[in-house]
């Protein structure tokens, strides 16, 4: 594809040059992110290469010490809570939204998708403030209102995609056959768009488990999330129980958000 | 004559059919109408729970904060009898004895409701220095009274200073042009223009200007690398290209915390940035790569650059390999045909990915936060710092408003010039 059946001798250089340089691209992305991997498993105190040894002490600091597994307990408390209201509310919306006639389709969707373009600062600032008036700060309510405004976007758009291959005929067959909406929603339209639904579930949680900002502002001390005592340990003192944490939490995403993106081809495709 | 008899007798009749056929096509619309309309209404009750908890969450509480922006009441609230006396001034010299006669009165309401200090911090971001002075006045006014109480309040030189008067005036106001312009570096002289503030007093503008070079920078370094990555990822065969985007995607999936956490790791004096440069003789010192710009600037390139990457790919992958091959096949050099063919059509594309990757670099927190230096904070970790360290709501909210803005209108112009579907999220 790259090179021509007769290629000259500047196009295979050109090319050489871009297989060089993809290369060293895709050894920056990929580094960084694998090195806190082989150093949490250090059994020394630093980060330094080579390893001492190999251990798990440091994950036994971060799922044996009392301080981390509250922050892992409250991290997940917070991701179900948000993934669970993001996901229904998402849902409606998504279905609500890819009826034509919606009325202000096109003035509502880039105010859905605002809190992913407002700063993160100014969204944590503000909830602080109101939060505090109506007495939601320091609360799993408060925390989870807020996630569900950054995460509630990635549902409405997933679940917006796997509807654009839904059939809307099946649902007026489904009426006509003398089904409930309730009913040919549950029987009809959910199963087909599942796929959709559960990704952005997958998103929802992962946009909740990872967020440090809104929960900086609003979590009282006990209720630090897991990102939020990384957070505190990178400023304070740097200890490789975080590049376990880290570890940890990367692992996680990434499987997550893995089968939310084979989920999400598997519901664009399956329709249409 | 004769035979337009019948017809003219039949007309009525006639007229009377296609009235009644107009009815029901009438009664036909109308339920059509009424149909639709339910199904509106249907529509709108099934995105009403989530456009109502995103107003609750997200849209007051950003309308509450930037309102804290222009809306000030707290010396308003604090100085009423002032707030009466200064109506009659004319803004020239000092006011008359009445003014610092109910200043003396108020101070002293204060110091008996305990508002003494929230009124001393709030006078201290319009006038500097006037928390000191204001407490001091309020300690010589303890058991002052009348004329005592009014020589107190003259004793101390800052009331009678030319800047203080006219300080108060504008803060009895509580609709205020002040914080705002504060966060420009502007504000009022004495004359009603808008002039900068003094250099040494002028902070804000060069931390928009840092954000601005920062977020610039990372763009121009995304694009670098991003661009030609795209242009092979869209051109190799197709299991090769899976391989490939999942590399792009796996830190992309990667929180930014994480990532954040990843570099300070990378780029102590003993991490491995600094192995590898000492390796290959860039330097020959280990250098402070933590707490500096440089640092900033390769995290956040490393962070934003599938921001950039995919929405480019996206369009690569649209554009047939043909059309480069019609073009060498017509005589054009490979470079010409780059710059001609290949350019004009991925252009959308870069500027998508290119404005993405400067939007979000304008909100950066977490990482300037863990990795900048002192002099590398960008304009959201100055939001943050008034907000948790100097307690001041409406400077941060001045802040806010300003990179709002910003934010708001270069989002504005993404939506309109290219359109929200190249905003590809997922």
């Amino acid at each position: 594809m790259l090179l021509s059946p007769y290629p000259t001798t500047g196009e295979r250089i050109r090319i050489t040059l871009l297989w060089i340089w993809c290369g060293l691209v895709i050894l920056f992305l990929l580094v960084p992110i694998l090195i806190p991997v082989p150093l949490s498993f250090n059994s020394g105190a630093f980060f330094i290469f080579p390893l001492e040894g190999l251990s798990t002490r440091w994950y036994e600091v971060v799922l044996g010490t009392q301080r981390w597994q509250s922050a892992i307990g409250n991290s997940l408390i917070v991701a179900f809570g948000t993934t669970l209201i993001a996901t229904t509310l998402g849902t409606l919306t998504a279905i609500a939204l890819s009826d034509e006639k919606f009325p202000g389709r096109r003035i509502i969707m880039p105010l859905l998708l605002s809190p992913l373009i407002v700063p993160v600062v100014i969204t944590a600032v503000g909830s602080y403030l109101f939060y505090a008036r109506v007495g939601l700060a320091s609360t799993y309510a408060g925390i989870i209102l807020a996630h569900t405004a950054l995460a509630s976007p990635f549902v409405v758009v997933t679940v917006g995609a796997s509807l654009t291959g839904f059939d809307r005929n099946l649902m007026r067959a489904a009426a006509i056959s003398g089904a409930r909406p309730l009913t040919s929603f549950f029987r009809v339209m959910l199963p087909l768009i599942l796929p959709g639904v559960l990704s952005g579930a997958a998103f929802a949680f992962v946009t909740s488990f990872d967020e440090v900002v809104v929960v900086q502002f609003l979590a009282s001390a006990g209720q630090r999330t897991m990102p939020l005592e990384m957070f505190i340990g990178l400023r304070e003192k740097l200890s490789p129980a975080i590049t376990a944490a880290a570890t940890l939490m990367m692992g996680l995403s990434i499987l997550l958000l893995l089968v939310a993106n084979l989920l999400a081809r598997r519901g664009r495709k399956a329709p249409a | 004559m004769s035979a337009l008899q019948p017809s003219e007798l039949d007309r009525p009749t006639l007229a009377r059919d296609r009235s009644a056929a107009d009815a029901d096509l009438k009664s036909v619309s109308a339920a059509l109408r009424r149909a639709e309309f339910g199904d509106r209404m249907r529509s709108l009750l099934l995105a009403a729970p989530l456009l109502v908890l995103l107003a609750l969450s997200f849209g007051i509480p950003i309308v509450l904060l930037l309102s804290r922006a222009v809306y000030d009441p707290t010396i308003a609230d604090a100085l009423p009898k002032t707030t009466v006396a200064l109506a009659g001034w004319n803004g020239q010299g000092l006011p008359g004895d009445d003014a610092f006669a109910a200043l003396a009165a108020d101070l002293k309401d204060n110091q008996a409701k305990g508002t003494a200090y929230e009124l001393a911090k709030s006078l201290n971001a319009r006038l500097p220095g006037a928390r000191s002075q204001l407490l001091k006045t309020v300690r010589k006014l303890e058991n002052a009274d009348g004329q005592a109480a009014l020589d107190a309040v003259k004793s101390v030189p800052f009331w009678s200073a030319p800047t203080t008067w006219p300080a108060i005036r504008s803060g009895t106001n509580s609709l205020t042009s002040f914080y705002l312009l504060s966060a420009l570096d502007l504000r009022w002289n004495a004359d009603g223009g808008v002039e900068r503030v003094p250099p040494e007093q002028a902070i804000f503008i060069q931390v928009f200007l840092r954000t601005f070079f920062v977020a610039a920078s990372v763009t121009l370094a995304t694009l670098i690398l991003a661009f030609p990555l795209a242009y092979l990822i869209a051109n190799v065969p197709k299991g090769l290209a899976a391989i490939l985007i999942v590399a792009v995607l796996l830190p992309f999936w990667t929180s930014i915390l994480v990532r954040t956490a990843a570099w300070t790791v990378l780029l102590q004096k003993f991490g491995l940035v600094n192995d590898f440069l000492l390796l290959i003789g860039v330097t020959s010192d280990r250098l402070d790569l933590m707490y500096s710009r440089i640092g900033l600037i390769i995290a956040m390139t490393h962070i934003q650059l599938p921001f950039t990457l995919l929405p480019i790919y996206s369009v690569m992958r649209t554009i047939p390999p043909s059309q480069m091959k019609a073009a060498y096949s017509l005589g054009a050099r490979p470079f010409t045909a780059f710059r001609r063919i290949y350019i004009p059509q991925v252009f959308p594309g870069v500027m998508a990915g290119c404005m993405l990757t400067f939007i979000l670099c304008l909100g950066y927190y977490i990482t300037p936060a863990l990795i900048g230096g002192a002099s590398d904070q960008l304009i959201s970790n100055f939001i943050a710092n008034y907000v948790n360290v100097e307690l001041n709501w409406e400077m941060a909210a001045a802040l806010s408003f300003i990179l709002l803005v910003f934010t708001l209108a270069l989002f504005g112009i993404f939506a309109r010039v290219l359109g929200l579907d190249r905003l590809k999220l997922v």
